[in-house]
C-alpha cells in the first residue's frame, strides 16, 4: 500500500501536567505500564502499515521518544521519529515535515489512541473514493467514564452531548458538515448548496471524530501551502476541505487530471455518468453529478468511515482519560493490553512480592519486581515496576508508576502516583495527582490536589 | 344476570373504542393566493379543469376512495360556482361521502378558514376527532387509513402529537432551486428514527444562498437529525382537534406552513410536535401555480394518478378512449384525415380538427373547434375554444371560450383567461396574461389578501365589462378583445419559474453564471466554523467573534439609516435607535461613529449615478442632510479618526467608486464640521508611518492637509498677534 501514516504523538501536553513532565513526553504515558504510543504502534502494525513517521513537539521528547523506539520495535516497524517545534498546531507540524512525506496518500494518526479501530479499513475507504480526505468517526461514548470510576465524572456527562456534529450523507459515505459543538454559539449553519446537491444530510452529534485521517498528499501540501494561517488539521483544513467540496480550487493529482482529461468537455463526462447511472454499475455520487450538470466545476470528495460501535475508542488527552483508560485496559477492554490474564482477572508479574493477607482484586496489575507489605488491598489499580508498598496500604482506583514508594498505611482512591515519587506513613489521597518524585509528607489527608513543585 | 349485563356493557364499550370515529376532512376550496390569476377572478381555482377534470373533482374523488366520509368543503371565493358545481356533479348525494359546504366571505387566508371552522364547531361540534387537512386542488391516490391510523396510534402515546403531514421525494433543481411542481426549494429536518419534523424551511427565491440554521439545542437533544432538501410538502395533513384551537389561539397564523408550522415548532411552551409521514408508491401534488399545473397534468396523462386518469369514469366526468402512445380522445372528436395528434395528448368531447393540424403533448377539452394548419404544443387548451387558421400556440394555458383569429401566435407561457379574443395575425408574447377584466389597480402588496377582495368585486366588474370593452381598443389586435395584465414589480424575474412553459435555454446558462459568481462570494460571507476565528487569532478564546458581532452591528445600522432616510425619521429619533444597537452588541461609541458613516456613504453609492461628480453630489446631499446624526457620534478625536478609517476602508472596497473623491468628501466632512482638524491631522499622522500601499489616501489628500496644517499655524499665528495686540 502506498500510504505513509504520520503519527502526531505531540509533546509535554499542559492539560496532562503533572503526569507529563521533562522525562515523560505524553507519547511515553504508561497504560498498562506499556506507552501509549505502543498501542498505537501495534495498531498499525496490525494493519501492515509498517512506514512510520512519528511526530513529536520539542528536541527533547523527541529523543525520549526515540529512545524507546529504537529500544522497543526497530526490528518490526520502520519507523521515523521528526522533531518540531512546540505549539505549531497539527497543521504546523506537518508543514514541517513536509519534505518526509512521499506516498500518495498520507495516514495521520494522533499518538495517543487506544482503540481497535483498523486504520486500514480507512485507507481502503479513502482509495475506493478516490477521496482528498477520510474521516474516521466512532460512537461518542454516553455517558463518560462507567460506573465503576466512582472519581470526578461530572464534568464529563455534562457535555458528552455536542463534541463533534458531522453531517453525512444518506449512505453515510460522504461528510457534508464537521463542526466542532463547543464552537458553535447557537445556531448549526449548514451550506445549502452541498445540502442540494446532496438531497439529503443527517446530523449526527453521537459521533465523535477519531483523529485518523487519510489524506491526498497533493492536496493536503496544497492546503497547507496556500492557507499559511491553518493551524490545525480538524478545526482549520478539514472544516476548509468539507466546505469547499464542490467548488474545490485544490488541484488535482495525475489521476484526476486523467479523469478530466476524459470529460474535458462537459457533453463527454454527462455522458459518462449518464451511462453509469443507466448500466446502474454503481450510482454515481452526487459529486459527480454536480459536476455533470454545471460546466468549469470540480469537486472533490470527503469520506468517513464509521468504526463499528462495539469498538474501542480513547484518546488520551486528559488526566481524566488517563485513569479511564489504565482501568479499561486491564478491565474491560483487557484485549488491547496484550498481557494474558490470571484465573483472577488480574495481572500479577512472577516476580513481585506480596505479603501476607494481602489481597489483589480483579482488573489488577502488577508490574515486575514491586513489592507489597502485608495486609494490603488492591483494587482495580495499575502499579508500576519496581515499585515499594508498605504495609496496611490500600490502593483503589488508581495508576501507581514505576518506582514509587508507598509508605504503610497509606490509603489511594481515584489518585495518580507518579514514577519515583514517594508517599510517607498514613497519607491518604483522594482524586490526587503526584508528580513525578515529589515527596507527600506522613500523616496528611488531601483530596482533589495536586502535588507538584513549581 | 348481572354479570352478563357487565359483559354486554364491556362489549359495548370496547365496541365504541375500536368502532372508528367517523373519517373527516376538511378541504380548502380556496387555496388564497394570486398566483392563477386572472384565470381566479372568473372562476375559483378548484374549478379549473386540469385533463378536463375541475381540480376538486380529483381530490373529491381520492378522499371518497380513501375512506374518508365525511368532507367539510370550505368556500371561501366563488363560492356559489363552487356549490353548483358540487350539485351538479352530484357529490352532494354521493352514497360513501357526505359532501358538506361551508361559506365564509370573510377569511382571507387558510388560518381564518380554520378559526371559521373552529367557530361553527362550538355550536355544531361537527368535528369529532381527527380529521385530514386538504386543499382543492390536490391531486393523489395515496391511502389515508394507514397514515390516520398511525396519527392515532402515535397521538394515543404522545399527546403533543398533533399533526402528521405527508411528504415525498421529490428533487428539486439544482439550478433552479426550484421543485418540480414550481415549488421552491424547501428544507426539513426530521429525525430519522420517530419522523418528527424539527425544522421547515421554504427557501424564497430571494435568497437563494447561504445556509440552513439549525438551532444548537435542536442538536444536542437529538443524537441524529435528517436534514433533507429532496422532500416535498404535499399539504395532505392529518390534523387533532388541537389544531383548530391553536389557530383560535393564535389569531395572526394565516399560512397553515409560514405561520403555522413555524410557530408550532418554535413554541416549546406548548410542546406541540408535528410528524412527517413519507409517501413512496403514491401519487400526491398539490397544484400550487402554472408550472405545477404543466406537470401534474402531464403525470396524469402518464397514468401517476391511476386510477384517477382520463379514461377512468370518476367525479362524474365521460371517459375518453386511450389509444397507442398516451393518446386519450373522445369518440365523438372530429379529426382530419391529416390532422397529426402526436404523444401525450388529450382530445374532448365534441372537438373537431381540421387539416394538417400538429398536436403534441397537449390537451384539449370539450368542444372546440380547431381551423386548418394549427400547431399546438404543450399547451392546454379548455372547453369551447375556437381556434382558426394557422395559429401557433406552444406552452400556452387558454382558458374556456376564446378565440384565437387566424395566424396568431402564442408564444411560450402565455394565460389567455376566458372570452378573450385574439386579433388576426397577432403575436402575443411570451409569459404575458390576458383577461377581459381589467387589471386591478390598486395592487394590495399583500397577496394572501388580495384574493378575496376580487371574489366580491368580480360581479361588479363583470356587468361594466362590456362597455368598456367597446369603448377602448384592445390590446390584442383590432379585432382582439383582452387586456394584457402589467407584470406587477418584482415578479417580473420569476414569471419563467411559475410558467407553464419550460425554463429557456439562455435562463438556465444564466442561473449557472450566477451560481458561479454566488459561489465565490460565498465563502467570505458564511464561516461555517470556527475557521475563520483561528485564522484571525487561535489563542482567542472569546465564544463571541468580536468581527462578527461587527458585521451584524454594522448591518443593523445601515438598516436603521436605510429607513431613516427614506421615512425621514427625525435624528433624534435615529440616535435613539442606534444607540440602542449600540448597548444591545454592546460596541463603542466610535463603532456607532463609523457604522453610521459608512451606511451614509453606502446609500450614496447605491443611489444611482452616472459619474463621479453625481455620486459627490449623493455623497454631499447626504451628509448635509445627515450631519447631525453622524455629529452625535463624532464628538470626540478618537471617533472622528474612526470615521476616517471607516472612509478609507471603505474606498478601497470594489467597486472603489469612492476612491477619488476621497479628498473631496473630507473636505466636505471638515467643511460641515463633522471633522476637526485636529483629527485630520492626527489620522495624517498616524498614516505617515504605515505601508506605502496604506497611504494611498493620504497621498491623495496631502494638499489639503498641507492647507490644514497652514491654516492652524496661521491661526496660532493671529492669536499671538492678538495676544500681541494686548
Amino acid at each position: 500500500m502506498d500510504f505513509q501514516v504520520v503519527i502526531l504523538a505531540g509533546g509535554f501536553s499542559s492539560n496532562l501536567v503533572p503526569l507529563v513532565s521533562k522525562e515523560v513526553p505524553k507519547a511515553l504515558l504508561p497504560v498498562a505500564n506499556r506507552p501509549v504510543l505502543s498501542y498505537v504502534l501495534d495498531l498499525l502494525e496490525s494493519n501492515n502499515l509498517k512506514d512510520l513517521i512519528v511526530v513529536v513537539e520539542g528536541e527533547d521528547a523527541a529523543l525520549k521518544v526515540g529512545g524507546w523506539i529504537s529500544s522497543a520495535c526497530v526490528d518490526r516497524l520502520h519507523v521515523e521519529v521528526a522533531a518540531v517545534a512546540e505549539n505549531i498546531g497539527t497543521a504546523g507540524a506537518l508543514r514541517a515535515i513536509a519534505h518526509h512525506l512521499t506516498a500518495k496518500d498520507i495516514l495521520i494518526v494522533s499518538g495517543d489512541i487506544v482503540s481497535d479501530i483498523p486504520p486500514g479499513a480507512v485507507a481502503a475507504t479513502h482509495r475506493r473514493h478516490d477521496a482528498v480526505v477520510t474521516v474516521m468517526l466512532c460512537a461518542q461514548p454516553v455517558s463518560g467514564p462507567s460506573e465503576s470510576g466512582g472519581s470526578s465524572g461530572k464534568d464529563k456527562t455534562k457535555k458528552p452531548a455536542c463534541e463533534d456534529i458531522v453531517g453525512l450523507d444518506s449512505w453515510k459515505q460522504f461528510l457534508l458538515y464537521i463542526a466542532k459543538g463547543t464552537e458553535i454559539k447557537k445556531d448549526t449553519r449548514v451550506n445549502k448548496s452541498i445540502l442540494c446537491a446532496a438531497g439529503k444530510m443527517e446530523l449526527r452529534s453521537d459521533l465523535m471524530d477519531s483523529h485518523i485521517y487519510a489524506f491526498k498528499r497533493s492536496v493536503l501540501q496544497e492546503v497547507l501551502d496556500q492557507k499559511p494561517a491553518f493551524r490545525s488539521l480538524k478545526q482549520d483544513v478539514l472544516p476548509y476541505l468539507v466546505r469547499t467540496q464542490l467548488r474545490s480550487d485544490v488541484s488535482s493529482d495525475q489521476n484526476n487530471v486523467e479523469e478530466n482529461g476524459n470529460g474535458k468537455d462537459n457533453m463527454q463526462n454527462n455522458e459518462v455518468v449518464l451511462s453509469q447511472i443507466l448500466s446502474n454499475a454503481s450510482l454515481p455520487s452526487f459529486h459527480q453529478v454536480y459536476e455533470s450538470g454545471l460546466d468549469s466545476r470540480k469537486t472533490h470528495k470527503c469520506c468517513v468511515y464509521i468504526a463499528d460501535e462495539s469498538k474501542i475508542f480513547v484518546r488520551l488527552n486528559s488526566i481524566q482519560a488517563f485513569m479511564d483508560v489504565n482501568r479499561d485496559v486491564i478491565g474491560d477492554a483487557n484485549h488491547l493490553s496484550g498481557y494474558s490474564f490470571s484465573a483472577h482477572h488480574n495481572i500479577v508479574h512472577p516476580s513481585a512480592e506480596l505479603g501476607s493477607k494481602t489481597t489483589v482484586g480483579p482488573h489488577c496489575m502488577l508490574g515486575e519486581g514491586s513489592q507489597v507489605g502485608d495486609k494490603c488491598s488492591v483494587k482495580r489499580s495499575v502499579i508500576g515496576r519496581h515499585c515499594r508498598i508498605g504495609s496496611n496500604v490500600k490502593i483503589v482506583n488508581s495508576v501507581v508508576m514505576d518506582h514509587a514508594t508507598i509508605g504503610d498505611g497509606c490509603s489511594i482512591q481515584g489518585s495518580v502516583i507518579c514514577s519515583n515519587a514517594q508517599l510517607q506513613e498514613r497519607a491518604t489521597l483522594r482524586d490526587c495527582q503526584v508528580e513525578a518524585g515529589y515527596i507527600v509528607c506522613a500523616g496528611g489527608e488531601h483530596k482533589g490536589e495536586t502535588f507538584a513543585r513549581r | 344476570m348481572g354479570g352478563q349485563k357487565k359483559g354486554g356493557a364491556r362489549v359495548s364499550e370496547d365496541a365504541e373504542e375500536q368502532s372508528p370515529q367517523r373519517l373527516q376532512a376538511i378541504l380548502l376550496a380556496d387555496s388564497f393566493a394570486t398566483k392563477f390569476r386572472p384565470v381566479t377572478l372568473e372562476r375559483p381555482k378548484v374549478l379549473l379543469p386540469i385533463v378536463n377534470v375541475p381540480m376538486i373533482g380529483y381530490t373529491l374523488a381520492w378522499l371518497e376512495y380513501a375512506g374518508i366520509e365525511e368532507v367539510f368543503v370550505f368556500c371561501c371565493a366563488h363560492a356559489i360556482q363552487i356549490i353548483e358545481y358540487l350539485e351538479k356533479s352530484e357529490w352532494y348525494s354521493h352514497p360513501n361521502l357526505v359532501v358538506r359546504t361551508i361559506e365564509s366571505h370573510k377569511s382571507i387566508s387558510a388560518g381564518d378558514a380554520l378559526r371559521y371552522m373552529y367557530e361553527q364547531q362550538a355550536e355544531t361540534s361537527q368535528i369529532q376527532g381527527d380529521f385530514v387537512l386538504v386543499s382543492g386542488d390536490t391531486v393523489s391516490n395515496m391511502p389515508l387509513a394507514d397514515l390516520i391510523q398511525e396519527h392515532r396510534e402515535r397521538k394515543k402515546k404522545d399527546e403533543k402529537a398533533i399533526m402528521t403531514m405527508a411528504i415525498k421525494q421529490s428533487k428539486s433543481s439544482s439550478l433552479t432551486h426550484q421543485s418540480r411542481l414550481g415549488t421552491d426549494q424547501l428544507f426539513i429536518a426530521v429525525d430519522p428514527l420517530t419522523k418528527q419534523l424539527l425544522h421547515y424551511e421554504e427557501d424564497k427565491i430571494d435568497h437563494p444562498r447561504g445556509s440552513v440554521c439549525l438551532d444548537k439545542s435542536l442538536l444536542e437533544s437529538n443524537p441524529s437529525v435528517l436534514v433533507s432538501n429532496d422532500m416535498q410538502d404535499c399539504y395532505i395533513d392529518i390534523c387533532s382537534p388541537e389544531v383548530l384551537s391553536l389557530f383560535e389561539d393564535n389569531f395572526d397564523y394565516q399560512h397553515l406552513r409560514r405561520h403555522f408550522v413555524k410557530g408550532v415548532l418554535v413554541d416549546d411552551i406548548m410542546g406541540y410536535k408535528i410528524f412527517t409521514h413519507e409517501i413512496h408508491s403514491s401519487y400526491a401534488a398539490r397544484i400550487d401555480n402554472f408550472r405545477s399545473y404543466d406537470t401534474v397534468s402531464k403525470d396524469i396523462i402518464q397514468r401517476w394518478t391511476y386510477p384517477y386518469v382520463p379514461d377512468i369514469n370518476f367525479s362524474g366526468n365521460r371517459p375518453l378512449k386511450l389509444g397507442r402512445q398516451g393518446i386519450y380522445r373522445a369518440c365523438d372528436a372530429v379529426l382530419s384525415r391529416s390532422a397529426d395528434v402526436g404523444a401525450s395528448s388529450v382530445i374532448g368531447y365534441g372537438t373537431k380538427i381540421g387539416d394538417g393540424v400538429k398536436i403534441l403533448n397537449s390537451v384539449i377539452g370539450n368542444g372546440c373547434s380547431i381551423g386548418s394548419n394549427v400547431v399546438i404544443e404543450g399547451s392546454y387548451i379548455w372547453n369551447n375554444v375556437t381556434i382558426e387558421d394557422g395559429c401557433e400556440i406552444r406552452n400556452a394555458i387558454v382558458c374556456d371560450g376564446v378565440k384565437i383569429r387566424a395566424g396568431a401566435v402564442l408564444e411560450p407561457g402565455v394565460v389567455l383567461s376566458f372570452n378573450v379574443v385574439v386579433g388576426r395575425d397577432f403575436v402575443v408574447p411570451a409569459y404575458s396574461k390576458v383577461s377581459l377584466l381589467q387589471q386591478p389597480t390598486t395592487e394590495d402588496s399583500d397577496e394572501e389578501l388580495e384574493y378575496a377582495d376580487s371574489s366580491s368585486g368580480t360581479a361588479d366588474h363583470l356587468s361594466g365589462l362590456n362597455l368598456q370593452m367597446e369603448s377602448k381598443a384592445s390590446e390584442l389586435g383590432p379585432d382582439g378583445a383582452g387586456y394584457i395584465w402589467e407584470v406587477c414589480e418584482g415578479a417580473h424575474d420569476e414569471e419563467w419559474k411559475h410558467s407553464v412553459a419550460p425554463i429557456p435555454k439562455d435562463k438556465l446558462a444564466e442561473i449557472t453564471q450566477a451560481i458561479d459568481d454566488d459561489d465565490t462570494d460565498d465563502e467570505s460571507v458564511v464561516p461555517t466554523s470556527g475557521e475563520l476565528k483561528s485564522d484571525a487569532d487561535s489563542i482567542n478564546t472569546d465564544m463571541n467573534d468580536p468581527n462578527d458581532d461587527y458585521c451584524y452591528f454594522e448591518k443593523e445600522v445601515e438598516g436603521t439609516v436605510l429607513r431613516a432616510v427614506e421615512e425621514n425619521i427625525k435624528v433624534d429619533l435615529v440616535t435613539l435607535e442606534i444607540n440602542g444597537l449600540r448597548l444591545s452588541y454592546n460596541m463603542e461609541s466610535a463603532d456607532c461613529a463609523g457604522a453610521t458613516f459608512y451606511s451614509m456613504m453606502k446609500l450614496a453609492v447605491d443611489t444611482p449615478h452616472n459619474s463621479a461628480s453625481e455620486l459627490y453630489k449623493n455623497a454631499a446631499s447626504i451628509i448635509t442632510k445627515w450631519k447631525e446624526l453622524l455629529g452625535f457620534y463624532v464628538k470626540k478625536i478618537d471617533e472622528q479618526i474612526e470615521v476616517i478609517m471607516k472612509f478609507e476602508e471603505m474606498c478601497q472596497e470594489p467597486p472603489k467608486e469612492l476612491g477619488p473623491l476621497f479628498t473631496q468628501i473630507l473636505h466636505l466632512l471638515y467643511d460641515k464640521d463633522v471633522l476637526q482638524e485636529d483629527a485630520i491631522l492626527r489620522w495624517a499622522e498616524e498614516k505617515a508611518g504605515a505601508d506605502e500601499t496604506d497611504k494611498v489616501y493620504l497621498k491623495q489628500c496631502e494638499t489639503f492637509i498641507q492647507w490644514l496644517k497652514e491654516a492652524s499655524e496661521e491661526e496660532d499665528e493671529d492669536d499671538e498677534d492678538e495676544e500681541d495686540d494686548d
